[in-house]
């Protein structure tokens, strides 16, 4: 203990922190079994891994949102275990979030100290030292290149990316040593990251250790000392960035054989349902003035009746985005357009798209796919009403009736119509809003993760629904986080990243390497 | 010693659970939907029976007045249900009716209108006051308590400019300072009248008629169907492509329109226009449609449940009048009432 100094180079030094044995189970799912990791001062180290590896769960573990595991974890050597995230904030472990946790409102001193706030002494901690806390606002703002900021407006008026750093200064006075940044750079601008990088390395300067999570190769090896990989909640290796070339970091991160049964497709491609030209969208409250941020750049698509095409992503690819653009949920988009079945499709809410034929399956069906206060017959004929109602009068007999036969289509294990589906299982409130979809009759399905949060045995329910769909020539477009599943189900792979198409695969041609490179990375190999 | 004591215990405890496997029938009984929510009614009408001053509970005139006391509140909630349910609120339904009530006095008494255009002006006017509202928070995105509560401030506003103050009714003064009493209107003793032999007050075949149509729309036209789902998942229901900007629309237009006939109702009973009438009366309003049982969260309640809640309403103060409970204490008494039935209907979810 007593050779702990922090002199020594930053390779041999002990470590800021040590995780080891870390299990997790969030009501008897198994989300991470065995993991450890380390993190030493000056270092970058990269946790990877797929969508749903576990790193989510890892740092929330670290950084005291979840108190509850097996394992333990040495802070500075010392056997620990944080009990908030404000407890651990307060031992010098600082998240940097991918949505800010400034509060908008309230002013960028008062953020940066909100929850260790600067007292007066003798006053019992209950009187602002305001003039402290500005001084030192001030002092940590400067060494961020923040010089200019006003520290009494509120955090509101200022961008995304000084955001970013006003999150870190805020990290600063309290001292912390270990920086958490999951995704940091998902929503700046090119010269933003390289500010941002910068920080990075000023941090590491300082004896800082930052860990650090990204779904893109570039930042990964322009950053990373040591890069850890999990996979399916399992610890796969750890090893220094110079030592783990691209392609070999890519197959820790999958490893696996494709290990489930999907029906074969017997779909006969018709002619071309859905084309996309050239779509970019902005982000919402973007447009015009000031920075104009880009969910989607310039995609092209084409989908075939009878044709799954899968759009492969890592989270801040856009491939959601798309859909939500192509469906009108984002209004009219910036530039390029769509056409259904060869017709120019004017692209304006999503009831005009409901009503040209699209259907879009979002990947939160309780948020935003359900009414869940509703029965179940009057969730599936949420977005046909008007079919169910001529001159203005519901026709619960009809309505009833149409439920029935999706409750058997789709083996919904309900006890009636009337059930309200806030009581249904996760699987068949999905199997409800597919079969609000398909009442529609619709020629495109957008489906987003189909199989979110659904058992094995309804799993494969769907991919059976999706087979049959295709074969009565509906298109669909298929969003999967899950890669067996999307090259199991799709004919055709097109792999997105950072808003842009970067690859596309037959489905010959796909191989889980292949389209994971392609979706972390600017450009096709 | 101590296993008898031990023996004795389980013996105990067994016993606990045979009365408790007793209560079961009943319990589950109690957990009936329909059973909780006629509960707090059946409770106030027990405490009618039990506090009957003079058997007065007993007499059919008792209940008669009771629904046409309550029928203008009532109205209102009907409105008030629809918007509700669609996740919103709307205070300003008191004002409008001071608003509406002295507009009809201005125009039926002061103008001399005949019946059917006086109705629609006001009927008109009404439904354009919640239709400024619904635009305020469907397209100007304001939240509905901030648009309404504008909207209350502007019609009470509005309704003393047109009267200029003062009550708007039969007497007039004329330019030499003395006072002229104009004809009242035929309306005005149609509308305060009862029917089938005294039995039941005009005023409350209005508002069974108010509950009638709004029932009609939340449970069989497409229309009520938007309203649930907006209020329900807003995010859900656009996406399933339903209109949710004129589903706003249609709700707080409604509402105006309801406060409307309301405030017709309210001036024929005074038989003058108060610009200060219907003061509060949103605030009962809003107890009515609570404490029925619909949710101020939106996406849950319906007519049937407004009606129950006029009914405990209304009974409550029947009850309360009857047995000359001073007013002061009336209004603590209501208080405590409102959040004891709101509280059961916690316990019922």
């Amino acid at each position: 203990m007593s050779a702990l100094s922090t002199s020594e180079p930053a390779g041999e030094a002990a470590p800021l922190l040590s995780m080891a044995g870390i299990s997790k189970a969030f009501s008897g799912v198994e989300v991470l079994r065995d993991v450890r990791f380390d993190l030493r001062p000056g270092e970058v180290h990269v946790l990877a891994g797929e969508n749903g590896a576990g790193k989510s769960t890892l740092i929330k573990i670290a950084a005291g949102v979840h108190s509850e595991y097996e394992g333990s974890i040495h802070l500075h050597g010392q056997l620990t275990r944080f009990t908030s995230p404000h407890d651990a904030a307060v031992r010098g472990i600082s998240v940097i979030h991918q949505e800010m946790s400034l509060i908008d409102a309230m002013s960028v001193v008062d953020n940066m100290f909100l929850g260790r706030e600067l007292s007066r002494p003798g006053s019992g901690g209950q009187w602002l030292d305001r003039a402290a806390q500005l001084r030192r606002a001030r002092q940590f703002c400067d060494q961020l290149g923040l010089g200019d900021i006003d520290l009494l407006r509120p955090v509101e008026d200022y961008s995304l990316s000084v955001k970013n750093r006003i999150e870190i200064a805020k990290a600063l006075a309290w001292s912390a040593r270990i920086f958490v940044m999951d995704e940091p750079t998902s929503a700046l601008s090119e010269p933003e990251v390289v500010r941002l990088f910068e920080i990075i390395g000023q941090l590491k300067a300082q004896g800082c250790g930052i860990i650090y999570i990204s779904h893109r190769m570039e930042e990964i090896y322009r950053l990373a000392t040591r890069i850890t990989v999990l996979r399916d909640g399992r610890y796969i290796g750890t090893e220094e960035a110079a030592r783990l070339p691209a392609p070999e970091l890519i197959r820790w991160m999958i490893g696996r054989e494709l290990k489930t049964h999907f029906p074969p497709r017997r779909a006969k491609l018709g002619a071309e349902r859905l084309r996309v030209e050239g779509l970019s969208l902005l982000a919402p409250g973007s447009t015009s003035t000031g920075s104009r941020r880009w969910l989607v750049r310039d995609v092209s698509l084409s989908v075939r009746a009878g044709e799954i095409v899968g759009l492969a992503g890592l989270q801040g690819s856009g491939n959601s985005d798309l859909f939500r653009g192509i469906f009108g949920a984002l209004g009219p988009p910036a530039q390029g357009r769509v056409l259904v079945d060869g017709q120019p499709f004017r692209v304006r809410s999503p009831r005009h798209s409901v009503r040209q034929g699209l259907a879009y399956l979002t990947s939160d069906r309780k948020g935003t796919g359900l009414v869940l206060s509703m029965d179940l017959a009057r969730n599936v004929t949420l977005a046909s009403v008007p079919a169910i109602s001529p001159g203005g009068w519901v026709q619960e007999s009809r309505e009833r009736r149409i439920a029935a036969e999706h409750t058997q289509a789709l083996s919904i294990r309900a006890t009636g119509p009337t059930q309200e589906v806030s009581t249904l299982s996760g699987g068949n409130q999905q199997k409800v809003a597919l079969a609000k979809w398909i009442e529609t009759r619709p020629r495109v399905l957008l489906l987003d993760e189909p199989t979110r949060g659904v058992d094995v045995g309804a799993k494969h329910e769907i991919y059976e629904l999706m087979n049959q769909w295709t074969e009565q020539g509906h298109a669909i477009v298929l969003i999967t986080s899950e890669m067996p599943e999307l090259l199991g189900l799709s004919d055709r792979i097109v792999a997105m990243h950072r808003g842009r198409v970067t690859a596309e695969f037959t489905r010959a041609e796909a191989t889980q390497e292949k389209v994971l490179e392609a979706a972390m990375a600017d450009s096709a190999p | 010693m101590r296993e008898t004591l031990e023996t004795q215990h389980e013996a105990e405890l067994a016993e606990v659970e045979r009365r408790r496997d007793g209560l079961k029938p009943l319990l589950n009984f109690l957990q009936r939907p329909w059973v909780r929510a006629l509960a707090p009614l059946v409770l106030v009408l027990i405490i009618g029976v039990v506090f009957n001053a003079h058997r007065a509970f007993y007499a059919w005139g008792t209940h008669r007045d009771m629904l046409r006391q309550v029928s203008v509140y009532g109205i209102l909630a009907c409105g008030l249900t629809l918007v509700i349910i669609t996740g919103g609120i709307d205070l300003s339904v008191g004002s409008l009716l001071g608003f509406t009530a002295v507009l009809f006095a201005q125009v039926s008494i002061h103008q001399a209108w005949p019946a059917l255009p006086a109705v629609l002006v006001v009927l008109v006017a009404g439904s354009a006051c919640g239709l400024v509202s619904g635009e305020l928070i469907s397209r100007f995105r304001m939240q509905p308590f901030i648009a309404t509560l504008a909207m209350m401030v502007f019609a009470r506003g509005l309704a003393k400019t047109i009267s200029g103050g003062e009550k708007v009714s039969q007497a007039v003064l004329l330019p030499d300072g003395s006072p002229k009493y104009l004809d009242l209107p035929r309306v005005f003793s149609v509308i305060d009248s009862k029917v089938l032999g005294g039995h039941l007050a005009v005023v409350s075949i209005i508002f069974f008629a108010c509950v009638a149509v709004c029932w009609v729309l939340l449970g069989k036209l497409r229309w009520g169907r938007y309203l649930y789902a907006t209020g329900g998942n807003e995010d859900s229901a656009r996406l399933s492509g339903i209109p949710i900007h004129r589903v706003k629309l249609l709700a707080y237009g409604l509402s105006g329109l309801m406060a409307a006939v309301a405030g017709i109702c309210q001036a024929v009973q005074e038989q003058q226009g108060d610009p200060e009438a219907g003061n509060g009366y949103e605030l009962t309003a809003i107890a009515i449609v609570v404490m029925g049982g619909t949710s101020l969260n939106g996406g849950r309640g319906g007519m049937l449940f407004t009606l129950l809640g006029a009914a405990i309403i209304g009974y409550l103060e029947k009850i309360l009048s009857i047995n000359a409970v001073p007013e002061a204490f009336r209004l603590m008494l209501t208080g405590g009432i409102v959040v004891a039935a709101v509280l059961f209907q916690k316990v019922r979810k």
